[in-house]
């Protein structure tokens, strides 16, 4: 069983950005150019960094465009707004949110770049 | 495992501050040009600083990579005059848009971004950015010039505004000004300028920084100093829990602040607006149908579409008149040009009385925003290009968005349910806050003709001028305060000496800078003293003001100086720089209130309402108010709206300008190149 320990509220919000420990080598370049130095190296070389200060981040995405492997990094809006953030398929009537369970498939289009 | 709390439940232990750390330590730098603030304005200042022969130093305190309010991207390329298919000549567009901000604008510094912003967006586009649509994914739209391949926005008449691919506008910047030898000094954060002589003789020759990841104070000298810092934030509003999204939470007016302190004279900044703050919903994320989305159908809960109409109320019968000047009407000036639009240079909008109509049941919540019932090319310009492009809209809302399967062609994007009365306007990502939430409008450093500051050698460009643009008025006018300040900093023989006072400046502003290391009294983060100083904003220089209100708002933030603040702790570098934020934020409040005891009556243009003082914008108070701290306290004066046609500046735009852009070699006119007119 795990250790329990005496850690402070998870802070609002949690994560702002999250990794995949499987796409990401630890490079962080992402670490170098964000704004508000939310994250951290990791004290072991090649792992992901730590998301430090997730209440300091602008949500403007840079660590995404920085990062060369993608989808190691993913920006996560706080509950708060993503629930805010809804849409509905003409076709069908049928509404999505962001973050729900089961989405509907990517829309894989790019945009104009 | 991504975060702090996962990383310790592993049960690894406690990280040590990842940086070494140097409190104290002294780095000394010498430049000729040294430029406070590397984002939009500040990296153009130093390009051109550089080009003109200078050595440059920009002082950054994020990474300049992708710094700044601007640093993200950008969309839409505004006043660009000059640009060949314009049919709106820079003087014109210039006196329009000073009348439509009630003549409270800077005028010198307006001018020359109409004047260059084209021809800044040339050297963009030199650089690597996208401007045009060579390929043709949308040719044949009315919005394309098929000679160039631009791109117009708003207005596709009379084509001064235009849409760019500027996703990596900020990385191209910071690549040139590598590529010059421009030194970037980076997480650094300003914390004072550095001020010499009496009199006539009173100038800037450098600034201090602190390193914000190793605590080392830097210390800078320069023969000349631009300012261009941005907006302060985080002023009257402040949570990190439900932070909203629109400004870089980092520009928190540190430069405006070193200012205030050094004496130089500030203009306009009692003005401030209404602002949901923490509880705006994500920018251009959420149904809406302003700026980015400008245009976009709004539909209701039956899909019944709200009309969009012309200035004069008439509901325009198709598309395509959103986009064009109503019968009889000149030019429409864009979005995001932060002035208020008259009759006469009026946007489409939609229609304004939807409140009412919402509450009558004419149309049922929710709304949403129906991409799918525009023309492809339309569609496409608004999802693709300006919400792809424009940095916090890029990943935040198109990756965000498409990759959890939202598709512009088939789906509608739900507006926010609000009271009826908050779909007055199109923006309905602001969502809701209370009147006292306010945020930074306008203000800032008074300049001349050569965008100077007040204080001798301390330039200024981008939203650090009082009554600037957006993103292509900060890099227009930074391209233009680069030139003037390396022309300043030749004229300078040899580079500034330490004196004894110099040497006093900076032991004092030293103890300052690391006081947080050793808090007196029970120690206070600086979380907590923003919110504090943000409360005492709300409640005595909010929206409704008094003269016994702001007095007492004086004390409070007096009595924190004394107390809380200095109680400040900081536990690692980043600490103590968001520590010195707060500092900053005393001096800036302190400002604002001082300037809003100064305006002896209230004024609907500058959104300041005196409960003391109710007559709105009586004639003796059409001044431009510009206040500064004296050595025995605040001194302000009133300037003519148009102190910049009088003495001892020239009658017109064009001579003051054109007097002074003896070195501008920059026109892509002057070089004759194609697409130049």
């Amino acid at each position: 069983m795990k250790e329990t320990y005496m850690l402070p509220n998870p802070p609002l919000p949690n994560r702002a950005v999250d990794f995949d420990p499987g796409l990401c080598n630890g490079c962080n370049l992402c670490v170098g150019i964000c704004r508000s130095d939310v994250l951290m190296p990791n004290p072991a070389k090649g792992e992901p960094p730590i998301v430090l200060y997730p209440d300091e981040c602008w949500y403007c995405g840079c660590c995404v465009l920085e990062c060369r492997r993608p989808g190691a990094i993913t920006m996560l809006h706080p509950l708060n707004q993503a629930v805010s953030i809804v849409w509905k398929r003409r076709s069908t009537g049928k509404s999505y949110r962001l973050g729900m369970k089961n989405p509907p498939p990517p829309n894989l289009r790019p945009p104009s770049s | 495992m991504s975060t702090w709390h996962e990383y310790l439940s592993s049960g690894k232990p406690l990280p040590p501050w990842p940086y070494p750390v140097r409190y104290g330590e002294e780095q000394r730098h010498d430049t000729d040009v040294l430029v406070l603030g590397g984002g939009i304005a500040g990296s153009h200042a130093a390009i051109n600083a550089r080009r003109a022969g200078a050595r440059v130093l920009v002082l950054e305190k994020e990474a300049a990579k992708w710094s700044g309010n601007g640093g993200a991207g950008v969309d839409h390329w505004l006043s660009a005059c000059t640009n060949p298919s314009s049919k709106v000549g820079p003087e014109e567009y210039t006196e329009r848009v000073l009348e439509d901000c009630g003549g409270y604008d800077c005028g010198p510094l307006r001018y020359v971004v109409a004047r260059e912003s084209w021809d800044t967006l040339l050297d963009c586009e030199r650089m690597g950015v996208r401007i045009r649509d060579k390929e043709g994914e949308f040719e044949g739209a009315e919005f394309r010039d098929p000679a160039t391949g631009l791109l117009f926005a708003y207005d596709y008449v009379n084509r001064a505004e235009l849409r760019v691919w500027g996703h990596d506008m900020k990385p191209r910047l910071h690549a040139e000004m590598r590529r010059l030898g421009v030194e970037l000094l980076e997480r650094a954060a300003l914390t004072s300028l550095i001020v010499e002589g009496d009199g006539e003789e009173r100038r800037a020759t450098g600034a201090t920084a602190l390193d914000t990841r190793t605590g080392a104070f830097h210390v800078i000298r320069a023969k000349a100093l631009v300012l261009a810092t941005g907006l302060p934030g985080r002023i009257w509003n402040f949570s990190t829990e439900y932070r909203s999204t629109f400004r870089d939470p980092n520009c928190t007016g540190e430069g405006l602040a070193a200012a205030w302190r050094a004496g130089v004279e500030l203009a306009r900044i009692e003005e401030s607006f209404g602002d949901s703050g923490a509880l705006a919903y994500v920018a251009y994320g959420v149904g809406n149908a302003h700026n980015t989305w400008h245009g976009c159908p709004i539909v209701d809960a039956k899909g019944r579409e709200v009309p969009w109409v012309d200035r004069d109320g008439k509901v325009l019968a198709t598309v395509e008149e959103r986009f064009r000047p109503a019968p009889g009407q000149g030019f429409m000036l864009g979005e995001g040009l932060r002035v208020p639009p008259s009759y006469e240079n009026q946007n489409k909008k939609l229609a304004p009385d939807l409140p009412e109509r919402i509450r009558k049941g004419e149309f049922e919540l929710p709304l949403y925003a129906d991409l799918s019932r525009l023309p492809e090319r339309e569609r496409r310009a608004i999802f693709g290009l300006a919400v792809g492009n424009e940095g916090r809209t890029r990943v935040p809302v198109y990756e965000a968005l498409t990759k959890a399967g939202f598709d512009p062609d088939l789906d509608m994007l739900e507006v926010p349910l609000m009271d009826p009365a908050n779909y007055g306007h199109s923006n309905f990502w602001a969502g809701v806050g209370a009147p006292q939430w306010r945020q930074w409008a306008c203000g800032g450093a008074l300049v001349d003709w050569d965008l100077m500051t007040s204080l001798q050698g301390l330039f200024a460009a981008g939203g650090a001028v009082y009554g600037a643009g957006a993103h292509s008025s900060a890099a227009a006018s930074g391209r233009y305060a680069g030139r003037r300040a390396a022309a300043h900093a030749s004229r300078i023989a040899s580079p500034p000496e330490d004196s004894v006072s110099t040497e006093e400046q900076l032991a004092r502003e030293k103890r300052r800078v690391y006081a947080p290391l050793s808090p007196l009294g029970r120690p206070i983060g600086w979380k907590e003293l923003n919110a504090g100083i943000g409360r005492v904003m709300q409640d005595h220089a909010g929206a409704a003001l008094s003269e016994g209100g702001l007095r007492e708002g004086l004390c409070r933030l007096s009595e924190i100086r004394e107390s809380e603040a200095a109680a400040l702790a900081a536990a690692n570098p980043h600490e103590l720089m968001r520590a010195h934020e707060c500092l900053a934020m005393l001096d800036i409040g302190e400002a604002v209130m001082e300037a809003s005891l100064a305006r002896g009556a209230s004024s609907e243009v500058l959104n300041f309402h005196r409960l003391d003082r109710p007559a709105l914008d009586p004639p003796e108070w059409r001044k431009l108010l510009v206040v500064r701290r004296g050595p025995a306290g605040t001194e302000s004066r009133l300037l003519p709206l148009d102190w910049h046609l009088k003495a001892p500046f020239a009658p017109t735009l064009a001579e003051n300008y054109e007097s002074r852009a003896d070195q501008y070699s920059g026109t892509a006119a002057a070089r004759g190149e194609e697409g130049a007119r």
